[in-house]
């Protein structure tokens, strides 16, 4: 019979700790077909962030170093600036993101450190129990903030992508989703725009996926899909915030 | 031929000479002549210096770039380091080797900038959380601060356990005649297999980590670790002696204040009294069969503990005399540095 579909070989075998629904399978396939596609079999270091995605050693059939939480970006500038002529990304959530590493995320940002973010955001803190992020939107509830994220008591949440587009280091920022096969396609492309920013020096690259987490925001997979569709992307609007 | 070079330089040259090709650090005092000179110094050999955006940031850059082969080293000062304890902790655990100057300033918290030696516990009992150790130098000269810089990648590689060397603000600015080795040849250097490179694939790909959620995992990674630290110490303890042949009274004190009791010594002998100097080196692991053999000698009486702090060091001396003789105390504070005199007063007694 003839083979019509394959893994690619940037994962590894093993089976995904993730709860069911959750977008961060998605997430790493289309990345680990990008890094195939683009050739970094044998050529690419990744970066581990702390929160769900932090087995993603596990995952990603590359050397990997699992970060302390919210220095991706530090660990990959030191793994980058020795190794310029291979492909770096870091995989990092929004808690590790853009609250305990965001000066982190800005400074290598600014610098134009040349690597790869990879960003989940599900505007929730999926691995310690769902509190909240600060991409938590207003009005979310969360286990830290149960009667939803109050501007008044809890502060906004952050736009890193709009943020980081203001900088000159960085060289492509995009804003993508995953909640229907279009928007997957599109992640794929933005995933694979920015690797190539990387390959070409251009400046530091960083893809924000908007994403799900069913367990902890209490909804069935698809309703979180729509959830995404109909209420993450009014505060977390989709497109390209800079391509030089 | 000798060159006159400041402490501060002197280790940057040092560390240039023994192989550093990577450098992330952040400004504070009595340190920044390390980050300055490595900021064009690394350049001119091939190197990478990153001026991070927080000592945070700088001990995981050294953690990237460690851990992906190079010969990484950041520097700092007390309060500087008390940041990095995350990311020391980190290595430790992940076996990455690499190089970590703490030129102390006096504390707690913001202190001052003068010289003292309140990091020793941070220093020699691991610093951050967790079951760890660094290897741990205390040099009292800027030679002794180039012969260790100039050797202390090779050790730290040896053993995959991260170096510290716990200078002060003294010697950090003090100026000093040193004899500089030659550049070490990187091509010759051991290999290492377990960097990621970007070369691993499948079952050859490398993974540096420090997450063991099985209990039995973990056990096992901390006992690898204190296996090391044994090794270590029956290989890489140092501690200097002086007088302390016929020595009755002995003097102990590591770093800036070793030498200044060294003076006090010859001070002592000047005086008739039977004076001598034990100096440790390493401050971890610590040198305890120096004290245990001085200890032995029916002829010592007692040992006088110095430092520049309320007394940190002073409990390693004890738990090597393991009460076999007594030990007093003496201690500056603040950034206030005592003079050989002061100790020769202290030792007769004639502190006031």
């Amino acid at each position: 019979m003839a083979k019509i579909f394959t893994k690619t070989k940037m994962l590894t075998d093993n089976v995904l700790h993730y709860c069911p629904g959750c977008t961060h399978g998605i997430a790493h396939r289309l990345v680990a077909e990008v890094l195939e596609e683009i050739g970094a079999e044998g050529n690419c270091i990744g970066v581990a962030p702390v929160g769900c995605a932090v087995f993603a050693y596990n995952y990603f059939n590359c050397d990997i170093q699992e970060a302390a939480h919210g220095r991706a970006p530090a660990v990959a500038t030191g793994i980058k600036r020795v190794h310029p002529d291979k492909i770096v990304f870091a995989y990092q959530g929004d808690g590790d993101l853009a609250s305990i590493g965001m000066a982190e995320t800005v400074h290598a940002a600014a610098r134009g450190e040349k690597f790869t973010t990879i960003f989940i955001n599900n505007s929730i803190y999926g691995m310690t129990g769902g509190q909240m992020a600060p991409t938590t939107l207003v009005g979310q509830k969360a286990t830290t903030c149960v009667y939803g994220r109050d501007p008044k008591f809890n502060g906004n949440p952050i736009r890193v992508s709009e943020m980081l587009a203001t900088l000159d280091g960085p060289s492509y920022i995009a804003r993508v989703a995953l909640y229907d096969v279009k928007h997957v396609t599109e992640a794929k492309k933005a995933i694979r725009k920015a690797f190539q920013h990387q390959i070409e020096g251009k400046g530091f690259s960083m893809v924000e996926i908007l994403s799900s987490c069913p367990t902890n925001w209490g909804l069935s997979p698809l309703a979180a899909l729509d959830w995404v569709k109909n209420e993450s992307t009014k505060t977390f609007p989709l497109g390209v915030f800079k391509e030089i | 031929m000798k060159k006159l070079l400041k402490g501060n330089e002197a280790i940057a040259e040092a560390a240039i000479r023994g192989g550093c090709r990577f450098f992330a650090g952040y400004p504070i005092t009595p340190q920044n002549e390390i980050p300055e000179y490595l900021s064009w110094r690394l350049r001119e050999v091939g190197g990478e210096f990153v001026q991070a955006e927080s000592e945070v940031a700088a001990i995981n850059m050294v953690y990237g770039a460690g851990g992906a082969g190079a010969r990484a080293m950041t520097s700092s000062s007390s309060p500087g380091i008390s940041l990095k304890q995350e990311g020391i902790s980190y290595i430790a655990c992940a076996e990455i080797p690499c190089v970590i100057v703490n030129m102390v300033r006096s504390g707690p918290g913001l202190g001052g900038i003068q010289p003292a030696q309140g990091d020793y516990f941070q220093a020699t009992k691991g610093g951050g959380h967790g079951d760890y150790h660094l290897l741990v130098y205390g040099p009292a000269t800027v030679q002794e601060c180039v012969d260790i810089l100039y050797n202390a990648f090779d050790v730290s590689e040896k053993y995959r356990t991260p170096v510290m060397i716990l200078g002060d603000g003294m010697l950090g600015q003090i100026m000093e005649a040193v004899e500089l080795p030659e550049m070490k040849d990187l091509t010759k250097l051991p290999a290492k297999p377990w960097a990621t490179d970007g070369t691993g694939v499948g079952e050859k790909r490398r993974i540096i980590n420090s997450l063991y959620i099985e209990p039995d995992d973990m056990e096992v990674v901390i006992k690898r670790l204190y296996a090391r630290y044994d090794e270590i110490k029956r290989n890489e303890c140092k501690a200097e002696t002086y007088k302390t042949e016929d020595a009755e009274i002995i003097l102990t004190a590591y770093g800036t204040v070793g030498r200044i009791a060294k003076s006090a010594v010859n001070i002592l002998r000047s005086k008739g009294i039977k004076a001598g100097l034990l100096r440790p080196i390493t401050l971890y692991p610590f040198p305890d069969y120096e004290y245990a053999k001085l200890a032995d000698k029916a002829e010592v009486k007692e040992f006088v503990d110095i430092e520049l702090c309320m007394g940190q060091m002073i409990e390693d001396v004890k738990l090597a005399l393991n009460g076999k003789k007594p030990v007093r105390f003496f201690g500056r504070l603040g950034g206030n540095v005592m003079s050989a005199e002061d100790i020769v007063d202290f030792v007769l007694g004639e502190v006031k």
